[in-house]
């Protein structure tokens, strides 16, 4: 498979590969993919209490190409609002890592790995928000994709 | 001493033309540049004797007993199409039926796949979970319409050795036809088609140190005399069965290769044994879950096939770019699809992506297999700590339990 260059930069040296801690409510988790597909990733968000998102962290089984998505993916999050974050599209990813057409997929992987992730964080919120507003200590909160 | 690279382990896929075997070759390029058809001068005369020297070889590494039953093809999968629509054609009016295996190369299973649309029938064998076949599925599917059973000698993914010699028996028993592609492991594991009842057998020398574009289908002539329809028509060339100008150089090549394995295969095979033995020791040594596909003791020499889970293929190869491998991750493959073989071994998808197929050969020193057990080591432990998949397995999440969302 011929690469990009910015594929195998992003694969040789991924960023923000690790874990926030998932029971934390500022942080969102998405696992996407299957195992027996090739790929599988966990993309996480942590949002600060001004809405944007502080920090990202993946880590992803699969090919070159997904890793590198990953790593551009959580690289592109930092700094942006959830709703900004929303915006962000595969074919973005896809060109910007000039991915050729079979492996389209992880872009698209990488977007719905987004897109969970911020899922998750609002479940939380939405959890908290109803938790905070009626009796305490009702249902915990577990929207978890773990 | 430091190891150059980049190093070289995908021997299945093809092998370097051995130096020996090239000086051999040389001259029919150029001064015996003659038509081994020429039967009017010495030029031609000159290229057929070489032909002539070649068949010999050939045929004695393969425990032929005529060289005649040689007959030159442009490679294996030229070979696997004459034995099977030769057949098919040719016994026609006998029956339609031909048995095979889901492991078999696709040069074979693509062509039974033609030979269905033209009215063949086809049963596909089922395998264990080391890849082998059980003979005795060969002989109960066997039927009064089978003219040919077509399995391959060691397969080229897994490494795993078919029983050719039990199931030569069951098909001479019974009087079908036996071909066997035996494009790998020929020289370095026993096999004599001689002694173990094949009719029909497709070899190729770029997979023994010979040059590309240049093979053979073995064909028996006596108890029993097989006969093909030609699928090229022309001049008439080998026995009628595959016409053509020769290759000259190339079929000089394949003899010498021949020659060569016939000499060396068995000390080779003892010496790939131990190189391979000892790569798969020093990963075991330092990794955890790593699993051996195929079989342990029905093994080619230079084959270690092994599934480094949690970790995809495809990203552990770019992770060695200095170190030539293959692996079973659909990212590899032209279909999109893991590989088949290890599908019909019972292996999962998921371990099928995490498949790596070192081919080791005649040029491997114990040094490059040091080296590239430790270069893998350390990438697959780097790989792993950017893996979700290890991260839940060593917090003691069974894998199989998650409700993954396939895409």
């Amino acid at each position: 498979m011929a690469y990009s260059d910015k594929v195998i930069e992003h694969y040789e040296n991924p960023l923000n590969v690790g874990t926030l801690d998932k029971n934390d409510d500022s942080v969102g988790t998405g696992l996407v993919g299957a195992p027996a597909c090739g790929d599988v990733m966990r993309l996480q968000i942590k949002v600060g209490d001004d809405g944007r998102i502080e920090d990202a962290k993946f880590k992803t089984f699969g090919c070159g190409s997904a890793i590198a998505s990953s790593s551009l993916a959580t690289e592109w999050l930092k700094g942006k609002t959830v709703d900004e974050a929303e915006t962000i599209k595969n074919s973005m990813i896809a060109q910007e890592l000039n991915l050729p057409p079979v492996k389209i997929h992880c872009s698209v992987l990488a977007e719905d790995a987004i897109k969970s992730a911020i899922a998750d964080f609002r479940a939380k919120q939405k959890a908290k928000d109803a938790i905070s507003t009626a009796a305490p200590k009702t249902e915990q909160s577990n929207a978890n994709a773990e | 001493m430091a190891v150059k690279l980049p190093i070289y382990m995908d021997y299945h896929a093809t092998t370097p033309v051995d130096p020996r075997v090239l000086e051999a070759m040389l001259p029919y390029f150029t001064e015996k540049f003659g038509n081994a058809a020429s039967r009017s001068h010495v030029y031609g005369w000159t290229a057929e004797e070489a032909v002539s020297i070649a068949r010999e070889r050939i045929a004695a590494l393969i425990g032929a007993s005529n060289p005649k039953e040689i007959v030159f093809t442009s490679g294996a999968t030229e070979s696997d199409n004459l034995a099977l629509k030769g057949v098919a054609e040719f016994y026609k009016d006998k029956g339609n039926h031909i048995i095979t295996t889901v492991v078999e190369h696709k040069a074979i299973l693509d062509t039974c796949k033609r030979l269905e649309k033209e009215g063949c029938e086809v049963t596909y064998l089922k395998v264990d979970k080391e890849g082998r076949v059980d003979p005795a599925d060969v002989e109960k599917a066997i039927t009064s319409k089978t003219i040919l059973v077509s399995v391959m000698f060691a397969n080229n993914e897994v490494g795993t050795v078919q029983p050719i010699a039990e199931i030569g028996k069951i098909t001479r028993a019974k009087g079908v036809l036996f071909h066997s592609d035996a494009v790998q492991g020929i020289g370095k594991v026993p096999f004599s088609v001689d002694t173990m009842n094949v009719d029909l057998a497709s070899i190729t020398a770029h997979k023994m140190y010979g040059p590309k574009g240049i093979g053979a289908l073995y064909v028996r002539r006596s108890k029993p005399r097989v006969r093909l329809t030609a699928q090229i028509d022309g001049g008439g060339h080998e026995f009628g069965m595959r016409s053509g100008t020769l290759n000259v150089p190339g079929i000089v090549g394949f003899g010498k290769a021949a020659e060569i394995m016939r000499v060396e295969g068995e000390a080779e095979a003892k010496k790939l044994v131990a190189l391979r033995d000892r790569l798969k020791k020093r990963l075991y040594d330092k990794l955890d879950a790593v699993q051996l596909n195929g079989s342990a003791t029905h093994r080619l020499p230079g084959n270690l096939n092994v599934s480094f889970s949690f970790v995809e293929g495809e990203a552990l190869m770019m992770a060695i770019k200095d170190v030539s491998v293959s692996s079973g991750s659909a990212c590899t493959s032209a279909s999109l699809e893991p590989s088949y073989v290890l599908h019909a071994m019972g292996i999962g998808d998921d371990l099928a992506h995490s498949s790596i197929r070192f081919g080791l050969g005649r040029f491997n020193t114990e040094e490059e297999v040091d080296y590239v057990a430790d270069l893998v080591t350390s990438k697959v432990q780097k790989l792993r700590d950017m893996s979700p998949l290890y991260e839940m397995h060593k917090e003691g999440i069974d894998l199989n339990s998650v409700q993954w969302a396939a895409h």
